[in-house]
């Protein structure tokens, strides 16, 4: 009787649990600070222009949603593939082959939205089938592979050159122009990077804690308990670097559009170790850790050489500080920088505040 | 034994687990030897031995962690011995682990559901489940007959020993089990703990039968109505509780003198 008292008793407190639980799922919504980037997000173009908006915060969004495709695999799954700008430049390339450029013996001069998800499909099919061959493995041997993977189409392309075009790559690649915009003119396409990005970081929080996410999470915690737990831990795997090659592959499309053209050096051996820099610097536990390090990596990337310059300092040395910055991370942070930001946070706050005892974690 | 009888007719298959000749070679060293003996369904039976006598290598067979080097084990019926562990569990097997296998960074809650999503359809939903989701319910109810309710959005990495324990029994009892292995679920419980486990174990539905590791014969003997004694990867002896404890060879082997 009791029960039936207190549930008529309560006739609000349904919504109010709705709303908690949608809090709990999206924190994003109420905190005022992921508003406020949110706003100046959009209203970019506004306050930076040609250089800024594409040079950095385009490129920014770009590296960052290829960096978030690792962060998925690494943060949730705990397998650390080194293969993901390599899936990311096959997309560039796809895109290349089947769409529009200056390489007519090579392009088949499809319009964009057929050569798009052509690319698309292929890279992520691509980075499946990568995927498969390292999920047999564990640990170090998972990056073993993955870098073979990502060295052998460096080569590959290098050396090939009915499609790849060799060492020069393919140029002058089209980009989408419909309804009566040039995609391509820099505020239409920071857009497109903006969209495009936001979707992958929704889509990447949203999954991580829908099933398919859990179990990931499950199968980095351990993997053999999931098999006891009626889980196909490899297929689960797989899977993962197929959703992880997919979002890898927007992030290639956006950027042969970005450069208008792709070469073996956009997808180096170097490229590829960036990528995971980027996403340990910021951090792989939360899908912000990839934009927050892909931006430290790009304006470091653009400014470091004057400051390096200023200091009597070789200027092609911004490395260096990269290097230098990642050692900094990865001994005093594991989480990243958004680690670092959260321990801060958390020793602002009054101890009576912490509700268990302050050691901060995730 | 009327009790049995009446869970044997009520399940109807002859037997929940049955092997023949099960033998497991780690390299030269033999953890199992010829092991062959058949439960009944909703058979609880527990299993004795001194450390190395190849108990939780037995287990490891039975679902499958390490296939068996030879023999055969039968699920209901079923010739399992070839299936991947994840086939045997969504047949209705389950296991807990002697040294809490869980998922820390994960919430009680999150734990527990995934075992319930593991032995059900959706495996790789990419929805969120919503406030009326059944699994999530089902979930909801397994954290309380554990009583873990108070802890359920915690990260497991932060509860302490005797609830991990607890979730771990939780986490085997997911979805619809049929026969549930107990690898030492009492190792390092408090006696008010254990005095909870044995009444999760003696309120399980008849029709779950299990097989326990204990070294606590007080848990043990207070759980179960067979014995299965092993020594040196072999059994050694099967009967009843009273036989087994009384038997002068088994209070040699592994009672010591303590029972004179």
């Amino acid at each position: 009787m009791s029960l039936l008292q207190s549930t008529q008793l309560r006739a609000t407190p349904p919504a109010s649990a709705a709303r908690r639980a949608f809090i709990r799922a999206w924190p994003e919504f109420e905190n005022p600070a992921a508003w406020l980037v949110a706003l100046i997000l959009v209203i970019m173009p506004l306050i930076a222009s040609g250089f800024f908006l594409i040079e950095i915060f385009g490129t920014t969004l770009i590296l960052g949603t290829i960096a978030l495709s690792l962060m998925f695999l690494a943060g949730y799954g705990g397998m650390v593939s080194l293969m993901q700008l390599t899936i990311a430049g096959f997309a560039a390339y796809m895109v290349a082959v089947f769409g529009i450029s200056a390489n007519t013996n090579i392009s088949l001069g499809w319009p964009w939205w057929l050569a798009t998800p052509m690319a698309l499909a292929l890279a992520t099919a691509f980075g499946t089938l990568g995927g498969a061959l390292a999920v047999r493995t564990e640990g170090i041997y998972t990056i073993m592979i993955t870098l073979a993977i990502g060295a052998a189409f460096y080569y590959f392309t290098n050396q090939n050159w009915a499609i790849f075009g060799g060492h020069t790559g393919i140029n002058t690649v089209a980009t989408p122009h419909f309804w009566g915009i040039d995609w391509r003119t820099d505020i239409a396409f920071y857009y497109v990077t903006l969209g495009v990005a936001a979707i992958c970081y929704f889509a990447v929080q949203y999954i991580s804690r829908a099933p398919f996410g859990l179990a990931l999470q499950g199968v980095r915690d351990n993997p053999r308990r999931m098999a006891a737990l009626g889980f196909n831990v490899n297929a689960h795997r797989v899977a993962a670097y197929a959703f992880a090659s997919f979002i890898a592959a927007l992030g290639g499309v956006l950027q042969v559009w970005n450069y208008r053209q792709i070469s073996p050096g956009s997808v180096s051996v170097g490229a590829c170790i960036d990528v995971l820099i980027i996403a340990v610097v910021g951090g792989i536990t939360r899908p912000i850790g990839p934009f927050i390090g892909a931006l430290i990596f790009v304006l470091l990337r653009t400014f470091a050489l004057d400051f390096l310059v200023r200091l009597g300092l070789d200027g092609n040395r911004f490395r260096l500080l990269i290097g230098l910055g990642f050692l900094a991370i990865v001994f005093w942070s594991s989480d990243g920088v958004i680690g670092l930001w959260q321990r801060w946070r958390q020793s602002q706050r009054p101890r009576t505040d912490r509700p268990d005892g302050g050691r901060g974690h995730g | 034994m009327d009790s049995v009888a009446q869970r044997l007719s009520a399940v109807g298959a002859s037997a929940a687990l049955e092997l023949r000749g099960v033998t497991r070679l780690f390299g030269a060293l033999a953890a199992l030897t010829d092991v062959t003996f058949t439960v009944r369904p909703g058979e609880r039976r527990a299993v004795l031995g001194s450390n190395g006598a190849g108990k939780t290598t037995l287990f490891n067979c039975i679902t499958g962690d390490f296939p068996p080097s030879s023999g055969t084990i039968r699920f209901f019926g079923e010739d399992v011995t070839h299936f991947p562990p994840y086939e045997r569990i969504r047949r209705g097997l389950r296991r807990t682990y002697q040294i809490s296998a869980l998922f820390p960074g994960l919430t009680v809650q999150d734990n527990v559901y995934l075992a319930c999503r593991g032995v059900s359809r959706g495996r790789f939903s990419f929805l969120r489940p919503g406030q009326n989701d059944a699994l999530m319910h089902a979930a909801d109810n397994l954290v309380q007959a554990v009583h873990l309710s108070a802890v359920k959005d915690q990260r497991v990495a932060e509860l302490a020993h005797g609830q991990q324990r607890q979730l771990e029994i939780a986490l085997a009892l997911a979805g619809a089990p049929r026969f549930v292995l107990f690898d030492e679920p009492a190792a390092g419980l408090s006696p008010t703990e254990r005095a909870e486990l044995i009444e999760i174990l003696t309120s399980l539905p008849a029709h779950i039968g299990y097989i326990i590791i204990e070294h606590d014969m007080d848990v043990a003997l207070r759980v179960v109505e067979s014995v299965t004694m092993m020594h040196n990867g072999r059994v050694f002896k099967e009967g009843l509780p009273q036989e087994i404890q009384s038997d002068p060879e088994v209070q040699e082997l592994y009672l010591g003198g303590g029972h004179e």
